[in-house]
């Protein structure tokens, strides 16, 4: 009974309507602390679920040319005050398959919860990976949130991922993703978040461009507030011929909070081409000016402005 | 006529040099002006310094809206009044989709006011509602969805920088007919303009030199600047006339 209410509780939180996980086509795996609450898989998918004492291991396999029509909902949660989630991923996409995860991190009532997540993930030829992350946590910034995943993109395969804090405060963040990209392979990794009070964000973004004409772009928007401070270090090492990449940075810098903003570009190959794009300060004053002469407040121009930029 | 603003003996300073120079009229209730110009006489300056915008809000001599002084009131106090602008470049935003934009200005978010501002400046909502207000649209675009933005905003006065910056001859039209629609609701349209196309739509116009109104009057009168090259402006005026001068 007790899990029940834990999985309605992860569920409501992310705004998820668990009838829609009862739908045998969609796969799901709904984890609170180190608990498996429910799950289902789908032909072609093969999902494995250990429990640890800190967490969960998960390994994910999708066989080759296997295309999963509905997304595939992994939850994770923890819903008492205090606790300690760690996932491992092991991630297996076949050649030529699709897959779409939405990955939901649940701590609505968090005061001192740590999320760690360790991924590898390795996709096949041609096949496209998509992981969404969407983080739900409470107001009192007592989460720290360290995911960290190393990603091998096959030729012409495609990953493309996207972290966003929907609701709450960030507490400690510390992204890693690491990416190594074959031939034509294409990665698209994008971070979206809004720190305010004393929350601590660090962003650390690497694609390997190794395969010719294999692509990435690298994206981080990160507004800070209060005493919040962010750290981007987003980096595209280029060593293959026409490979192409972009880093964009994007930080606006509020109150007493402070950003840094690192793109690197690591060429090494003469036929590669990378650009970047980093900045880093407070709110442009014409997009501020510009609401404010349509009777918006300082603090309501810039809270629109902001949400446009993390959208 | 109503009087909706009166400026007196306005003057501002830029950087050390003198942009307006004691410069006073009258605006009224429901008209269209228009306020021509050369380069740097001071046309843009006056709009930002009505509307409050940083840099431009140390001014001497004064400023009333409706009888009540603007000196001190930020851009959102102006704005709460019913003063907005239209800027010559409209911002960019990243993300910020149009309906957002359009809509800000309104307590109650009702999207058919968005799309009903979008389809009066020739923009489809369709098309348009849901994309962002970036580089991916033109400056065509941004100034039609500006203008979409103070429609929805109904304000009492709203100056228009070069409303036709940007805009292709097939569209003027539709901004004219939209400022039309504004004036109908009762909204005073001030015009800051090179164009004579402009200053045609005009049911007033103020012809502004060295920071100051050196003539005005209908735009009949007014566009003979315009077929003049603006030289009479120069001779009209002693103490423009004695500055250039001195500057040779």
């Amino acid at each position: 009974m007790k899990q029940n209410d834990d999985a309605l509780e992860i569920y409501k939180s992310i705004e998820l309507d668990p009838h829609s996980l009862k739908d045998p086509g969609v796969a799901h795996v709904t984890v609170n602390e180190n608990r498996v609450l429910s799950s289902n898989t789908v032909p072609g998918l093969d999902v494995a679920v250990k429990e640890l004492g800190d967490g969960v291991d998960i390994k994910m396999s999708l066989a080759d040319g296997t295309i999963v029509k509905n997304p595939v909902h992994l939850c994770f949660g923890v819903i008492p005050a205090e606790g300690v989630q760690r996932i491992v991923m092991d991630v297996d996409i076949g050649k030529n398959s699709r897959i779409v995860l939405f990955a939901h991190c649940s701590f609505p009532f968090a005061v001192n919860v740590r999320h760690i997540m360790d991924a590898r993930i390795n996709i096949g030829d041609g096949a496209e990976y998509s992981y969404f992350e969407r983080h739900v946590h409470s107001d009192s910034g007592g989460v720290t949130v360290i995911p960290k995943a190393v990603i091998t993109v096959g030729s012409g395969a495609r990953f493309s991922t996207r972290f966003e804090l929907l609701k709450g405060r960030v507490g400690e963040m510390d992204i890693s993703y690491e990416t190594f990209v074959r031939e034509k392979g294409v990665v698209e990794m994008t971070a979206l978040v809004n720190a305010r009070g004393t929350d601590r964000v660090k962003i650390s973004e690497t694609s390997s461009l190794d395969g010719a004409h294999s692509r990435a772009v690298l994206t981080s928007k990160v507004a800070v507030r209060d005493d919040a401070s962010a750290e981007v270090h987003n980096r595209i090492i280029a060593g293959a011929p026409y490979a192409r990449g972009h880093v964009d940075c994007k930080e606006i810098v509020m109150d007493r909070g402070t950003a840094t903003a690192v793109p690197i570009v690591d060429v090494r190959n003469a036929k590669a081409h990378v650009t970047h794009e980093a900045a880093v300060g407070s709110v442009d004053k014409k997009q501020l000016e510009t609401l404010m002469s349509r009777g918006l407040s300082e603090e309501g121009a810039s809270e629109l402005i902001i949400q446009g930029l993390l959208s | 006529m109503n009087v909706l603003m009166e400026v007196k003996n306005l003057s501002l300073e830029l950087g050390g040099k003198k942009i307006l120079n004691g410069l006073s009229m009258e605006l009224w209730e429901s008209h269209v002006h228009a306020i021509v110009g050369t380069n740097g006489a001071g046309k843009s300056t006056l709009a930002n310094t009505i509307m409050g915008l940083s840099g431009y809000r140390e001014f001497e001599g004064e400023i009333l809206f409706r009888g009540e002084s603007l000196r001190g009131k930020d851009i959102n106090d102006r704005a709460g009044m019913g003063i907005t602008l239209g800027w010559q470049e409209p911002a960019r935003y990243e993300g910020l989709k149009v309906i957002d934009f359009v809509l800000a200005p309104l307590i109650d978010k009702d999207r058919s006011a968005a799309e009903q501002a979008l389809l009066t400046v020739g923009l489809k909502p369709e098309e348009y509602l849901y994309r962002a207000i970036d580089k991916t649209l033109s400056g065509g675009e941004r100034k039609k969805v500006e203008l979409a933005s103070i429609l929805a905003m109904k304000p009492k006065l709203a100056f228009l920088d070069e409303p036709d910056s940007g805009i292709d001859i097939e569209s003027i039209e539709r901004i004219f007919r939209a400022v039309k629609i504004l004036k109908e609701h009762g909204t005073t349209v001030v015009f800051i303009t090179h164009s004579l196309a402009v200053l045609k739509q005009a049911d007033h116009a103020f012809l502004l030199c060295g920071g100051r109104i050196v003539d005005k009057g209908s735009v009949k009168h007014i566009r003979r600047y315009f077929e003049e090259e603006c030289m009479p402006c120069e001779c009209r005026d002693p103490d423009i006339r004695r500055g250039r001068n001195e500057a040779k």
